[in-house]
């Protein structure tokens, strides 16, 4: 695989600063990462970007992006998203969210049900399960959350390395603290969420990791069921964090999908 | 001087191995352990204790809460408040404090705060704290909010207390069509409000700015004298030059006929592996937004179990004994530690943390005894010998706000 050219900018939506990161050819495809961010490189987003051009938001909050103290919930972040994606001409480009993203990608499409998009969830929060509940990060440390959301505990070592920084650390407590501040109660959903469900008309593409022990399967399959254009896949051998753990399996079934 | 006496009301009867076997003692540890025929028996015996030490001649009772854990049964502050308010007649009944952030509705604790102080007959002091980081797990209270729920709560209260109602309260987090509670504090303009607390840089320079006593919670002399440092910069900067009045301290204290009941008896101030809190995992005891953004590197290492708490240095008994953060000994070895740590600090409030752990209900009541009828006389005298005068001798304002208010109606 060619390597790919990743290149980064600050662009300001909704009057706050948006860092983006850019990279590869093709439709349009916008990454809306995780509660945890997301690390700078991942072979995950290079097969992307072997067939799209990649966009990866910070969430403002999160990673590189400045924390605006007005931001109070999930609905609040999709809409700078909605912002953004106007700014940079990308209003179709297809919608990936990973877990806590994939409920903000769901939030964006609430709030344009007739767009022309494309939406892809990988074990999406953002609704209530309904048997199960989401794990609760608050009540363990940020290496323990990390390390739930591997099948193989293997796994984390081969994304994060042996010995972690306290870099990495920090900008973990960072992303908690914005996780907490609009996603403490009721934690990591939206109870009008599975209700405007109904109404979006985006085709959409429904992943869940078959050992995810974040996110119940019972969430995924009410996405699948509320959403009136959706098709639901689960992957083997995988937890909640996908594309770190079985990124070529994930990568081909997105390419499949994006072009069917 | 003001001399109080507190106990963090110990849950003793709890299955220790229980702790063990799960590696915890607070927030998830089982309240299937929870005893409540025991309990009933240390409540009473708390009161009992609360009544007892007014006799013996403390100036007052310093009551905390902390929640899902044996090392403090109080979850209410309010309650024991309550039930001193009817049960004593003279003594401070000193809040130290209530957790504003815990609280969605203010207004109702400023309703039960002037209910206290009107059955105390004005004995109230209305301490607030932010709360611990397991509490606002244990409570659902958003740590990353933790500061500005406190703040606005601390506002909103005050307000409630000294502006006539009916008046309408839209903040960032409370919200209230109707504040105009019938139950109004009988001390004017209202019950003094100080503030206890550790490490927090923000939170000395908050009570500094208010006007507020700090009272800070055993402490090293060392770290005290810093807190004083940081206090009285942070009160020049609004004008005024603080003294012993704005200065408190709970000091770990007991005493017994002899050195060695004493020293074995203030082994249980450690009671809980070692610690007073018990075990706990560091991401509940500091869950992210819960601390200083200035302190997030320190943090996140102690969270992920890479570093010690920076709150509280871990120590040996012998090694608190050594730094007069724990005292025991008789009256006379006592008042002399005692004595010292005045002279260092120039605190013009003292809490007494007398009892702790399993200590048998005689032992903590003869600590209660030589601490009122013993230690506190000598201490009143040396007060007087180094001028520490508490904020009532000092006739201080209940705060810079209504002091200013004062000057400008004067100037009028």
């Amino acid at each position: 695989m060619a390597s790919v050219e990743w290149k980064s900018s600050v662009v300001t939506a909704a009057g706050t600063d948006i860092h983006v990161t850019r990279g590869g050819n093709g439709p349009p495809l916008v990454v809306l990462h995780r509660d945890i961010g997301t690390l700078d490189h991942l072979p995950f987003y290079d097969s992307l970007a072997a067939h799209h051009e990649v966009i990866i938001p910070n969430h403002p909050g999160y990673g590189a992006s400045p924390r605006p103290d007005w931001v109070a919930n999930v609905r609040d972040i999709a809409l700078v998203h909605r912002a953004l994606l106007g700014q940079l001409g990308l209003n179709g480009a297809t919608l990936l969210g990973l877990g806590f993203g994939g409920w903000i990608a769901a939030e964006m499409a609430t709030c344009a049900p007739n767009a022309a998009e494309k939406l892809i969830l990988v074990g999406p929060m953002g609704v209530k399960p309904p048997t199960g509940d989401i794990l609760d990060q608050a009540l363990i440390s940020y290496i323990d959350y990390v390390r739930e959301g591997f099948h193989d505990p293997a796994a984390f070592a081969r994304n994060y390395g042996l010995t972690l920084t306290t870099e990495q650390l920090v900008q973990w407590d960072l992303c908690r603290e914005m996780s907490f501040r609009v996603a403490w109660k009721p934690y990591m959903y939206n109870d009008s969420l599975p209700h405007l469900l109904r109404g979006v008309q985006a085709k959409t593409l429904i992943v869940h990791g078959a050992s995810d022990r974040i996110v119940p399967a019972s969430a995924a399959a009410l996405y699948a069921e509320r959403l009136p254009n959706a098709r639901l896949e689960t992957i083997a051998n995988a937890g909640h964090l996908i594309e770190m753990e079985q990124a070529d399996t994930l990568a081909s079934l997105i390419a499949a999908f994006v072009a069917s | 001087m003001h001399l109080m006496y507190f106990t963090e009301q110990p849950m003793k009867d709890y299955p220790v191995e229980a702790g063990n076997d799960i590696g915890f003692t607070s927030l998830l540890m089982s309240n299937k352990h929870f005893d409540p025929v025991a309990g009933s028996r240390l409540y009473n015996e708390f009161l009992e204790n609360y009544i007892y030490a007014e006799e013996m001649g403390v100036d007052g009772i310093m009551l905390n809460e902390h929640h899902n854990a044996p090392f403090c049964m109080q979850a209410k502050a309010n309650v024991f408040a309550s039930l001193l308010a009817g049960a004593t007649k003279r003594v401070k009944i000193v809040l130290l404090g209530n957790p504003l952030p815990l609280s969605d509705n203010p207004v109702r604790l400023a309703e039960e705060l002037a209910m206290i102080d009107m059955i105390s007959k004005g004995r109230l002091v209305s301490g607030f704290v932010r709360g611990g980081g397991q509490e606002q797990l244990a409570t659902n209270a958003n740590p990353a909010y933790n500061r500005e729920r406190f703040q606005e709560a601390h506002d909103l209260i005050v307000k409630t207390w000294t502006v006539p109602g009916p008046f309408r309260w839209e903040g960032k987090h409370f919200h209230q069509r109707v504040v105009n509670p019938w139950a109004l504090p009988l001390q004017q303009p209202h019950p003094r409000i100080w503030i206890p607390g550790v490490i927090s840089h923000e939170t000395i320079v908050w009570a500094a700015q208010h006007g507020y006593p700090y009272i800070a919670l055993n402490t090293s002399i060392e770290d005290t004298k810093r807190i004083w440092q940081r206090y009285d910069a942070a009160a020049a900067e609004v004008g005024y030059t603080p003294g012993p009045e704005n200065r408190g301290y709970l000091i770990r204290c007991h005493v017994a006929e002899t050195e060695e009941a004493a020293l074995a008896s203030a082994r249980q101030f450690l009671w809980m592996d070692g610690e007073f809190t018990g075990r706990l995992k560091p991401v509940w005891a500091s869950p992210s937004g819960y601390f200083s953004p200035s302190s997030r590197e320190t943090f996140v290492n102690f969270i992920a179990g890479q570093s010690a708490s920076p709150s509280r240095p871990r120590k040996t008994f012998e090694q608190q004994v050594a730094d007069l953060q724990i005292i025991a000994g008789t009256p006379e070895q006592v008042v002399k530690s005692l004595r010292k740590i005045m002279t260092e600090t120039r605190p013009g409030i003292m809490a007494f943390w007398g009892n702790d752990g399993r200590m048998s209900q005689k032992d903590a009541q003869t600590s209660i005894r030589l601490l009122g009828q013993e230690v506190m006389p000598a201490l009143r005298v040396t007060a007087k010998e180094l001028d520490l005068k508490c904020p009532f001798e000092a006739d201080m304002p209940v705060s810079r706000a209504w002091a200013n208010a004062q000057t400008a109606q004067a100037a009028e």
